[in-house]
């Protein structure tokens, strides 16, 4: 029977069939953080029961750390480093591998595990994280799960599995001058919704893809969970197979073993997803965020929506509280909005090519007065990688703060806050209320165009700034 | 574990659509390794101002109100984190169930390990309810897990999906750990099959 990619996966690591919707599904490599795995751990011991497989776990310091330029890095607020020192005693109890706050490859989860060559096609990983969606850029299946789930992996090596529908998302054409995977993603989720793909997952297929680095389809597959996806991916191709090669160490006769069994791993030709979409890349503009929801995005020249212009009473009063909460006046552009901070970083924008695409916009430039832009690298490699390339000179020379990794401002569970009422360019994935600080209004965009907007100061249309990006 | 197959009990409405996690147990409720003291976190943002004080227009702070069972919420209820605490503060403050238009996936996940009663309804008679909740907050519902089945204010029932295997985590409690690790030699074998076929899955 033809079977699509997320079928192939699914099928490949069913240990059994539970019943009709749902499997036993056998998990190759779990990644646990400080906040969704403590209450797991206790369950265990609670019940005597032991972690299964500790080498198919990985554990990260990612969500509590602060992003302080000190080294050492210390954790001063009592309460995280009691995460921190919690999940090192876990991890130590059940001989886990664990990136501490001072481990030079410690970062964000979703960034240090594909760096660490620990993401491969064909492999399930799961994580107490929502966006480990992220996985399936290079093919793998990922999807974040919740601590009791975390908790049954631990003890299983598995998680009983409610499988879920497919949709394809087809997107042709070339991304166009000034935009990137990001503004794909956001322009995705804005025509689709917020749960315009709950209960799917979603593998992107198109000529788009044929030029789009490993490194951009993870923001995209990263942020496809905010349309609802339990899982995004795409089919692993020879940029997937680069990238694997550039961050494993297989001897060649393995390596070619692989490779065989990863070019298969497609939908075939005839299988039929639940749901179609189709995209035309070359529509795209920049896009940015004008609510309080990843599906309430316009083109950045466009017009703010006026509550009015939904079809439903529900999209008009979500709209109505939004633009209240975030302080725009409905069918103004969004151009020229002035800002107080930009945010650089998150498992969704914060690699090197992320950070490259900032540094070659603000070369030579700086930030405007009175607008706080910070830098925060997504793993401690991402980091040495910008400090050795010049990126991290043209970004502080800039005027943006340089920071450690972490996950930072993006959920600021540390102590990088937006204060009531700051409006902030960032790079993250969520501009929920509150979310990066109560009362602070978030706008979602890509680097380039965070990048552009800490330079003028407002919201910037990045294609008319000049020079390169 | 307990059983039961009914939960009975007054609403209490909040029809705010993709109401997220975040908004649900924010961010500085999640500095715990335990689940204490997750009541108190619950739509924090909804019931505080930023000086920490009670929003008078809030429902949560409307005594007529404190003693609901029934969440009515909107649509993709409980999207984005993955946070489980935000399953935990709803059963903390003394929600037993929540009814919506649609959940979240791994919020629904979440509930059901928890026994967190998601009923998912068409949005007409969620709208009615919460009509008639806002009207008369002693409006009260029972939903029959046995049977599957809302009985309606305005009178008649309403089916809901659940999942034979939810209906029971939901009534009698599952240790789902406990049904998996019987069937450790299954997963024994898979693994080795598994592992042996694809060593490139291997992280070990």
């Amino acid at each position: 029977m033809s079977r699509t990619t997320y079928q192939k996966l699914v099928d490949s690591h069913s240990v059994k069939r539970i019943d009709e919707d749902t499997v036993l599904l056998y998990v190759d490599l779990h990644v646990m953080n400080e906040y969704t795995s403590p209450q797991a751990f206790s369950g265990l011991e609670a019940r005597g029961r032991q972690v299964r497989r500790p080498a198919q776990q990985l554990a990260v310091v990612s969500h509590i750390i602060p992003t302080h330029a000190e080294s050492p890095r210390v954790i001063r607020d009592a309460a995280s480093l009691h995460q921190a020192d919690n999940l090192a005693r876990n991890c130590a109890r059940s001989a886990i591998r664990l990136l501490d706050a001072n481990d030079p490859q410690q970062g964000i989860e979703h960034i240090v595990t594909p760096e660490l060559g620990l993401v491969r096609p064909g492999m399930v990983i799961l994580c107490g994280d929502s966006h480990t969606t992220t996985y399936g850029a290079l093919g793998a299946l990922g999807f974040g799960i919740g601590t009791s789930e975390v908790e049954h992996v631990l003890a299983t090596q598995t998680l009983v599995y409610r499988v879920a529908r497919t949709m394809r998302i087809h997107v042709d054409g070339v991304l166009p001058f000034g935009t990137s995977s990001k503004d794909l993603i956001v322009w995705i989720i804005g025509c689709i919704g917020a749960q315009g793909a709950r209960g799917y997952a979603v593998e992107f297929t198109g000529s788009v893809f044929e030029t789009m680095s490993a490194e951009g389809r993870m923001t995209l597959c990263n942020m496809t969970v905010e349309a609802g996806a339990r899982a995004a991916l795409i089919a692993p191709d020879d940029i997937t197979f680069d990238y694997i090669r550039a961050h494993t160490a297989f001897p060649d006769p393995q390596w070619r073993e692989a490779l065989q069994a990863w070019r298969t791993l497609k939908t075939d030709d005839d299988a039929v997803y639940d749901a179609q979409f189709a995209f035309d890349a070359s529509l795209l503009a920049p896009c940015v965020t004008w609510g309080t929801s990843p599906d309430q995005a316009m083109a950045i020249d466009a017009l703010v929506p006026s509550p009015e212009d939904f079809d439903t009473v529900e999209g008009t009063a979500s709209a109505r509280r939004a633009l209240d909460y975030i302080g725009l006046t409905a069918h103004r552009p969004i151009v020229g909005t002035p800002i107080d901070r930009v945010f650089i970083g998150s498992c969704t924008n914060g690699r090197i090519e992320d950070l490259r695409t900032v540094a070659a916009v603000v070369a030579g430039k700086r930030v405007a007065d009175g607008v706080r832009a910070m830098v925060v690298p997504g793993s401690g490699r991402v980091k040495r990688q910008a400090e050795e390339e010049g990126v991290a000179r043209v970004l502080v020379e800039a005027g943006f703060e340089w920071r450690e990794p972490g996950c930072s401002m993006c959920l600021a569970m540390n102590d990088d806050v937006l204060a009531e009422g700051e409006r902030c360019a960032s790079t993250t994935n969520r501009n929920f209320e509150g979310r990066q600080g109560r009362g602070g209004r978030t706008h979602l965009m890509s680097p380039a165009m965070a990048a552009a907007a800490a330079i003028t100061g407002c919201i910037t249309d990045v294609r008319k700034m000049g020079g390169t990006q | 574990m307990s059983t039961y197959t009914h939960i009975e009990g007054s609403l209490m409405p909040l029809p705010v659509e993709n109401l997220d996690t975040d908004q649900i147990m924010p961010k500085q409720f999640l500095r715990i390794v335990d689940k204490a003291g997750l009541a108190d976190g619950l739509l924090y943002d909804l019931r505080y101002d930023g000086a920490g004080k009670p929003r008078p227009g809030a429902i949560l702070n409307d005594s007529r109100y404190r003693q609901a069972k029934v969440l009515v919420g909107g649509a993709n209820f409980g999207c984005g984190s993955s946070r489980e605490h935000a399953v935990w503060g709803l059963l903390q403050y003394g929600f037993e169930a929540v009814i919506a238009p649609s959940f979240a996936e791994i919020f629904y996940s979440n509930a059901m390990n928890n026994r967190l009663l998601l009923v998912q309804l068409p949005r007409a008679l969620i709208n009615d309810l919460v009509t008639r909740s806002l009207a008369d907050p002693t409006t009260r519902l029972c939903i029959d897990i046995d049977t599957l089945t809302v009985k309606l204010p305005a009178g008649g029932h309403s089916a809901f999906p659940l999942a034979p295997r939810h209906r029971t985590m939901i009534m009698q409690g599952i240790d789902t750990i406990d049904l998996t690790l019987q069937d450790e030699a299954d997963i024994c074998a898979f693994e080795r099959r598994h592992f042996a076929d694809r060593p490139w899955a291997a992280v070990f």
